[in-house]
């Protein structure tokens, strides 16, 4: 019987805690991007690591998404196993036809002979004032396209048994981080972008949710960012004498269908929190989940909290406005129990 | 000539065999396109990229490959999947849509993916470059003695791909042979209306690697330039920009009516057929018998129809095995 400490890391130390924990076990691991080497990635994900193992392993690359995204691709054919980085998401316009037409395809087009085994990470999402180009989430885009795993994680634990299992994954898998997650110094800090993080390496399984906060009369689902704020709310329903179960999916693809229809089954209401945009998005896809799953335990007519189709504008009103957060959840649910 | 016997007539065998595997394909898509064309119908649907009389591009780089050397081609990808050694019933099975295929059918004549040798192809224009690069990172990390290939056609030239994976091959020193097969159409669209410069290879001084035309479509030619620039990138020498002007003798695609080049333009090219100038010079310098030119295209029919017969005769993926290889 060991006893451990409760260590606690921010999410990005423990991203970049993984990272380097599986460099270490494993030479066909490396990283590369921009601004990963001597910067430690603009959002700490590689903090350390070029110190640790040099600028073989940890390369800085130009402004080239093209060209490193499908130069990734190569590695990972060819028995490497890259971490590759979109410095945020915005910037998949440049270099999408590698993510969706080479990455995600290969292995289907191949009849299941080529792997791709590759880590695309990239930040994501808004609240702090970047304007459009810097602040979307876009997972739902990702997880529409197939041929790709999507994860999200939303706290220090599961960054790291995410980041794990997706670079042991022989499946692309797009690894998207908040930045309202990470526990950034220069970032409002997340209370909860701070937990515990055990210090040997562990795999949090793709594909399964979890659930952030049990409850009995509604279930809100979400990920993200997001996930903290429908656990704020929840809160604030608890002392309303409301009991609202807050379902983190953790990942998109693949999406844990069992777990929204069987919370739906036991709480009867569904509210979907998205920090993306409203239509065609998870939003809907999580909605009908529960429709074609559950519709006779419905109570309610499924509600969504989501980003109104306009892009992420820049103003701190307007861009609050668009963005989910506690209230539009707790107003939500508040319709939800009236209905 | 400076080469020996046995990778000319190597050379030669392969071209018979990639222009019968065409000829042979090209029938079977459009008899069963007739009476009005539909692209949809017959045993081979789909778009069809053919590439006859660009045999030399192809035939002219194999000699120099060894195992576990990478290539990744174009939406016309067949000659240069031949010539490397890609399982000719397995390609041509997939051509077909069949079970038997390189894919099990999912990916069909622009996609054609090999593991040994390996070959990738993609429908999208200058997509394998980045890939190539990526091959060669990872045999320069693994200390392995190979090279990458990355074939493209001249259209490919103007797409960002093109530079990206050229400032990164050389940047990071990298085992790959960028070649470009220039047959100076992009589809409709002759090279002097979309291209700034006279010649691709002249973009290599831009990334500081060497670069060299061929200007003639012919495989002797190609080997010797292709030999230079592989056994510089195997030696760690970095890479290099090849660009070859060859002819693409039909339409961009089976069906297109090719009214956009001139009946001078397509009557020059059937003059200038490798497919009858290489076996000339080779019969006329006594470097190959009419005995074995005959056995050459005899044993390369054989094959093909082979081939093309395993992929007739192979049944069809079962329709609910679309579901299957998403993912690993």
């Amino acid at each position: 019987m060991t006893t451990t400490t409760e260590r606690k890391l921010t999410t990005q130390k423990a991203i970049a805690e993984a990272i380097a924990q599986e460099m270490e076990a494993d030479d066909s691991v490396f990283v590369m991007g921009e601004d990963v080497g001597v910067y430690g990635g603009i959002f700490g994900a590689t903090e350390g690591l070029l110190d640790r193992f040099g600028p073989d392993r940890v390369m800085d690359t130009p402004i080239s998404e093209t060209g490193f995204i499908g130069a990734g691709i190569g590695a990972a054919i060819n028995g490497m196993r890259p971490i590759v980085e979109l410095m945020f998401v915005d910037f998949f316009g440049v270099c999408m036809d590698q993510i969706y037409n080479n990455m995600a395809k290969i292995h289907y087009f191949s009849g299941g002979n080529v792997k791709v085994p590759m880590v695309l990470t990239t930040a994501c999402g808004g609240g702090y004032s970047d304007a459009g180009q810097h602040s979307q989430t876009l997972w739902g885009m990702f997880a529409h396209l197939p041929g790709m795993k999507v994860v999200v994680p939303s706290n220090p634990y599961d960054a790291k048994g995410l980041m794990i299992s997706a670079i042991r994954d022989d499946n692309p898998v797009v690894y998207m981080f908040h930045k309202g997650v990470l526990g950034l110094g220069w970032m409002t800090p997340n209370p909860r972008a701070i937990g515990p993080v055990p210090e040997e390496p562990y795999t949090v399984p793709i594909g399964k949710a979890a659930v952030a906060r049990e409850g009995s009369d509604v279930t809100v689902v979400t990920v993200g960012l997001t996930v903290h704020r429908a656990l704020d709310a929840a809160e604030t329903l608890a002392d309303k004498g409301i009991s609202a179960e807050v379902i983190d999916l953790r990942s998109l693809v693949p999406l844990d269908r069992e777990a929204i229809v069987e919370s739906v089954k036991k709480t009867h209401r569904l509210l979907v929190v998205d920090e993306d945009y409203r239509s065609f998005g998870m939003t809907g896809e999580v909605v009908a989940t529960a429709v074609e799953g559950a519709f006779d335990y419905l109570d309610a007519p499924p509600l969504r909290v989501a980003v109104p189709d306009v892009p992420i504008p820049y103003s701190r009103p307007l861009e609050q406005f668009v963005l989910p957060d506690a209230d539009k959840i707790v107003a939500g649910v508040e319709t939800l129990m009236a209905g | 000539m400076d080469i020996p016997r046995e990778d000319l007539i190597a050379m030669y065998a392969t071209m018979v065999k990639i222009r019968y595997f065409e000829e042979r394909i090209r029938e079977i898509y459009l008899d069963d396109k007739l009476p009005a064309f539909d692209i949809a119908a017959g045993r081979i649907p789909g778009e069809m990229h053919l590439a006859a009389g660009q045999e030399p591009v192809a035939v002219g780089v194999m000699p120099h490959l060894r195992d576990g050397d990478a290539i990744t081609a174009t939406h016309r990808p067949h000659h240069i999947a031949i010539a490397q050694g890609v399982d000719l019933q397995k390609m041509a099975a997939e051509i077909f849509g069949k079970d038997t295929g390189l894919g099990h059918g999912k990916g069909g004549h622009m996609h054609l993916f090999s593991v040994q040798p390996e070959f990738g192809c993609s429908g999208i224009i200058a997509e394998g470059m980045p890939v190539a690069v990526g091959a060669a990172l990872a045999f320069k990390k693994q200390g392995r003695e190979n090279v990458a290939l990355s074939f493209f056609g001249d259209g490919a030239a103007n797409q960002g791909a093109f530079h990206e994976s050229l400032n990164l091959a050389a940047l990071w020193d990298l085992p790959v042979v960028f070649i470009c097969e220039d047959n100076r159409y992009a589809i409709s669209v002759p090279k002097e209306a979309s291209t700034a410069i006279a010649d691709n290879s002249d973009r290599a001084a831009a990334y500081g690697m060497p670069g060299v035309l061929v200007p003639e479509n012919d495989p002797v030619a190609v080997y010797e330039v292709a030999k230079e620039a592989i056994a510089r990138a195997r030696s760690g020498g970095g890479p290099s920009l090849i660009e070859i002007e060859t002819d693409r003798l039909w339409g961009h695609f089976e069906g297109d009516m090719d009214a956009y080049r001139s009946d001078e333009f397509k009557a020059a090219m059937a003059e200038r057929d490798p497919m009858k100038t290489y076996p000339e010079r080779l019969l006329t310098e006594g470097v190959l018998t009419p005995e074995e030119q005959e056995r050459i295209v005899r044993e390369a029919h054989a094959e093909v129809d082979e081939a093309i017969g395993f992929a007739e005769s192979s049944p069809y993926p079962r329709p609910e095995d679309a579901l299957l290889h998403v993912f690993a």
